[in-house]
């Protein structure tokens, strides 16, 4: 309790990385590759005849992913600084590339970019392009960030950003994300409350508008609409809209308080569809019960934290909105991503960071978490 | 760490907001978080048995064991229906290793296109089914062959050791093992058996999951049935009925035998009878027929009628042999004595119409029993005539002959008869002798035994009991019996008067020697008349004293001489001849 004791502490962080951040990824990540495994090779030995199939594809992203975050936690973060035109830009043409050429399209929805070598998502990439966009200009504009323009200048470009992969690569969810980093960061910068009380309060209002106007229209109604309709009564869908949340929830209470032992799920075999993408999370219940879901959540809840004490430590402002932009993007991600599983939430794609199926998401969340490291290595003695 | 959080708010200085409203954003989310566990704790310790039920049910696969079905056992202890083991093969797709092979040997093996056998092994499916009801030793081989992905399972199928033999008493049972026709249809419920399960688990395909392990519930066999059939009788009806059959080049010929004291019968034969381990398979009179039908439902219609028992499905018009009714219900009513004298002239006028005896000429001076003796038309008719409609009418009720007789076989014919107030004199006088309306031979048995036994309306039935596999009694059955149809005096005159028929009069051909045989012979013009086809019967009972055993037997349309007397008596004194001493021996007669 002492403050040398606390001092101390510090200094011995003070050129080094934070490593209960980087165990505690790394734990995740692994942790993933498992479940991936587990979740996969069931269906992947019947389709690819190889029930490693998923496991090396992700093992390869995986594998750039910590190339990344090591050359990323090498790269001294004010770096980034002069980034923010760049990251706006960046991100918005990658999503305009969508519609190019070189667009993939997969179940449905073109939100892939085919570059030969590797396919990627430009929604993973406008992620990171609004936090350091979001840092970079909120640290600049100092003082006239409360001002209408600059309020504008930070809201506006990602709401641009989200408006775009919302309406080009019809991905609603990447959105969400995207805009609520922007608001997030925002909040942590601005000193008020009364504007953000106000929006949530707002939020609030228009969410259960919405949810009333769903249920009070009829079934032939656009298919976001149904997805609420579903979400308030999935056994009434449960062959179609429900279908995919159902399974999850027969999933997760199947697992019980112990689960079934690893690699004993039955939903994996075919019954709940994209299991080891968005719904990775209701297999991990079913195969290691409600002790392991809690434990995993328990490392979601120790990386936050292991994030708001880097941001809460750092020397400059620019340092502490990227922290809390990685932060935000995390939380925001893995709140979702449960929500939408348990049937809290109606359902809408989002996968679990570090552990979903997914090789541009790994890559960026772990170059982000290099940007975290990298923060770390200069926190404040 | 929280401690260095905790220190870092202390020591913040200009940017106090920034960090708080990060610390706040944290713990935001950590409560949102652990709200989402404790919802994650609902459904998984509240929620959990229902949601873990609904995804058992989603993922196990239940696969039906079958059971044996309880064989039907005759009198004598022969089993009639009984159960012989074949195969089932079936492909599973996912675990064929050498595709090639497998539709080799199956077309091979089960004599099958390869087309077809390809078109099935090639499907992506669980389970395809190749072929069942393979004989055992073909599933045995190709079970040692120990081919991937081929499954042989072991089932039941109903066979039939004697063939034809009361095809259409027992019936036959379906694709899935249940009763169609006959008595199979009519025990269904004690015959079949508990269908046994083995529950896999399986994927979202249906694939069975190896190693997963599986429960198994056990078939439960079913019971089987005695019944009072007795093979050795029903093979001499069915052998006389054949030979009848074909001397006579006849449309069908009927033979029942039945227990005089308690409507157990012995032997139901409707030839032509058809093969019960092929029931599908059209007898060859009716092959010209069949190859005239077009559609399915045609074809369907010829083997209904090759399944339809003659002897309950179908009425016809009894002609002589009715007159023992009319003359039991004018001696119960009094409108006649055993002394009474007749004339016969050679027909007798009922209202304006001439009513014709058999024989041209006239029987003359007759007293009643010379009268039943002769089967003459114009005494039945005047005793029709003395009882009144509505009397008449009310016998004919109190026999029974109303009323189905209540077999133990499905499908009985009721009676068409007239109704009471559109019985005019002329309708009175041919129902007296047996014509214008319609009965089951059945039905005319039943009540003719209720008639001779002492006034005792028996039930007509097979079913004796039910046993289970391990000869434990499970049901003894019980008929109902209306008593007291007839005065003892009557059952009296009527043994004498039809012993008498037998011994001097009509029905002499039914004769055998060393026993006292009561019956009364028929002959009737089918409807519509004037087509010179004709059906012959014959109804005989011994002892005549004392009846324990009662025969029918009907021939419809016979070529040739057509006189039930000449053609039909000749055959229930065959059937007698042999079973007679047979049923002494096997001491039926108690």
């Amino acid at each position: 309790m002492s403050e040398q004791q606390t001092t101390g502490k510090r200094k011995k962080e003070r050129h080094n990385f934070d490593y209960v951040l980087l165990t505690v990824v790394l734990f995740l990540v692994g942790f993933g590759l498992l479940m991936i495994y587990s979740t996969s090779s069931y269906e992947a030995g019947i389709d690819y005849g190889d029930s490693a199939y998923f496991l090396k594809k992700q093992m390869t992203s995986t594998l750039l992913g910590f190339i990344a975050m090591f050359f990323v936690s090498r790269v001294p973060y004010q770096f980034w600084k002069k980034w923010d035109a760049a990251a706006f830009l960046g991100s918005a043409v990658l999503i305009l590339l969508v519609l190019s050429p070189l667009g993939l399209t997969r179940n449905g929805a073109t939100r892939w970019l085919d570059l030969k070598i590797i396919t990627m998502q430009p929604a993973e990439v406008a992620k990171i392009g609004a936090i350091i966009y979001e840092a970079s200009i909120i640290s600049k504009l100092g003082k006239s960030l409360k001002t209408p323009k600059g309020l504008a200048v930070v809201l506006v470009p990602p709401a641009i950003l989200a408006l775009m992969l919302w309406q080009i690569t019809n991905n609603m969810s990447s959105a969400i994300i995207v805009m609520g980093i922007a608001v997030a960061m925002l909040f942590v910068a601005v000193p008020d409350y009364k504007y953000f009380v106000g929006l949530g309060a707002l939020g609030i209002a228009g969410v259960t508008a919405i949810v009333f106007y769903a249920n009070a229209s009829d079934a032939s109604g656009e298919f976001r609409m149904q997805r609420i309709r579903a979400w308030l009564n999935p056994e009434a869908y449960s062959t179609d809209t429900a279908f995919q949340t159902l399974q999850a929830l027969y999933a997760i209470g199947s697992g019980g308080i112990w689960g079934k032992g690893l690699g004993q799920s039955m939903q994996k075999r075919g019954f709940l569809p994209e299991s080891q993408n968005d719904m990775i999370f209701s297999i991990i219940c079913e195969e290691l019960g409600l002790f392991g879901a809690i434990a995993v959540i328990f490392l979601f809840i120790v990386l936050i934290w292991c994030c708001m004490v880097i941001a809460n430590n750092t020397v400059d402002l620019f340092g502490a909105l990227l922290v809390v932009g990685v932060m935000s993007h995390y939380a925001i991600q893995v709140i979702l991503n449960i929500a939408v599983v348990t049937n809290t939430i109606p359902n809408t794609g989002i996968s679990l960071p570090f552990i979903s199926y997914g090789g541009t998401s790994v890559l960026f969340l772990l170059a982000e978490i290099g940007i975290v490291l990298n923060v770390s290595k200069s926190v404040r003695a | 760490m929280i401690l260095i959080t905790c220190m870092g708010f202390f020591m913040a200085r200009n940017k106090t907001t920034q960090k708080k409203k990060t610390f706040i954003m944290c713990i935001l989310c950590i409560m949102v978080l652990v709200g989402l566990s404790g919802r994650l704790g609902y459904l998984m310790i509240f929620c959990s048995s229902h949601y873990t039920h609904l995804a058992d049910v989603l993922h196990e696969r239940e696969r039906d064991i079958k059971a044996a079905r309880g064989r039907i056992i005759d009198a004598t202890g022969t089993v009639l229906a009984d159960n012989r083991t074949v195969c089932t093969i079936s492909v599973i797709h996912s675990q064929i290793e050498n595709p090639q092979e497998v539709i080799e040997v199956l077309c091979r093996e089960l004599d099958l296109s390869e087309e077809y056998v390809r078109k099935r092994v090639e499907k992506y499916s669980a389970r395809e089914r190749i072929k069942s009801n393979v004989d055992k030793e073909t599933g045995d081989r190709i079970r040692k062959l120990d081919l991937a992905g081929v499954k042989v399972d072991e089932d039941y199928k109903r066979y039939y050791p004697y063939s034809d033999l009361a095809s259409k008493v027992l019936g036959f049972t379906g694709a899935d093992n249940q009763g169609i026709i006959g008595l199979e249809v009519k025990y269904e419920e004690y015959l079949t058996g508990q269908k046994g399960q083995i529950l896999t688990l399986t994927d979202a395909k249906g694939i069975e999951l190896e190693g997963m392990g599986e429960k198994r519930n056990e078939p439960i066999a079913g019971n089987d049935l005695y019944i009072s059939l007795d093979v050795n009788i029903q093979k001499y009806a069915t052998q006389l009925a054949k030979q009848a059959y074909a001397t006579k080049q006849a449309k069908g010929v009927s033979i029942i035998v039945m227990n005089v004291k308690n409507g157990e019968i012995l032997a139901m034969t409707d030839v032509p009878e058809f093969d019960l381990n092929e029931p599908y398979t059209l007898i060859p009179e009716l092959e010209a027929e069949a190859a005239a039908c077009t559609t399915q439902e045609e074809k369907q219609k010829l083997l209904n009628s090759m399944w339809r028992n003659g002897c309950i499905n179908d009425t016809y018009e009894p002609g002589s042999t009715f007159k023992i009714i009319t003359a039991t219900a004018a001696l119960e009513a009094g409108v006649v004595t055993m002394e009474d004298n007749f004339s016969c002239p050679g027909f007798i006028i009922v209202d304006d119409r001439r009513i014709r005896c058999h024989k041209a000429g006239g029987h003359g001076a007759e007293n009643f029993t010379q009268a039943v003796m002769n089967s003459c038309n114009p005494v039945f008719v005047t005793l029709g005539l003395r009882l009144g409609a509505q009397r008449y009418y009310d016998y004919f009720e109190k026999f029974g002959m109303k009323q189905k007789t209540g077999i133990d076989l499905p499908g009985e014919a009721a009676t068409i008869m007239h109704k009471v107030e559109n019985i005019g004199e002329v309708e009175l006088a041919t129902i007296s002798f047996g014509q214008s309306f319609q009965i089951t031979p059945v039905r005319l048995m039943t009540t003719v035994s209720g008639i001779v036994n002492g006034g005792n309306l028996v039930t007509p039935h097979f079913g004796v009991r039910v046993m289970n596999q391990d000869k434990d009694i499970i049901e003894e059955f019980e008929y109902p019996i209306t008593e007291g149809i007839v005065s003892a005096d009557t059952t009296e005159k009527m043994k004498y008067v039809l012993e008498q028929v037998v011994e001097n009069g009509g029905g002499k051909n039914g004769r055998v020697e060393g026993y006292r045989v009561g019956g009364k012979t028929a002959t009737s013009q089918t409807l519509p008349r004037g087509t010179g086809r004709y059906i012959s019967s014959f109804l005989g009972f011994a002892p005549a004293d004392d009846p324990q055993v009662m025969a029918i037997c009907i021939i419809d349309t016979p070529q040739g001489q057509y006189y039930g007397g000449q053609i039909a008596a000749p055959v229930v004194r065959q059937l007698f001849e042999n079973i007679l001493p047979y049923l002494d021996k096997m001491d039926y007669n108690q």
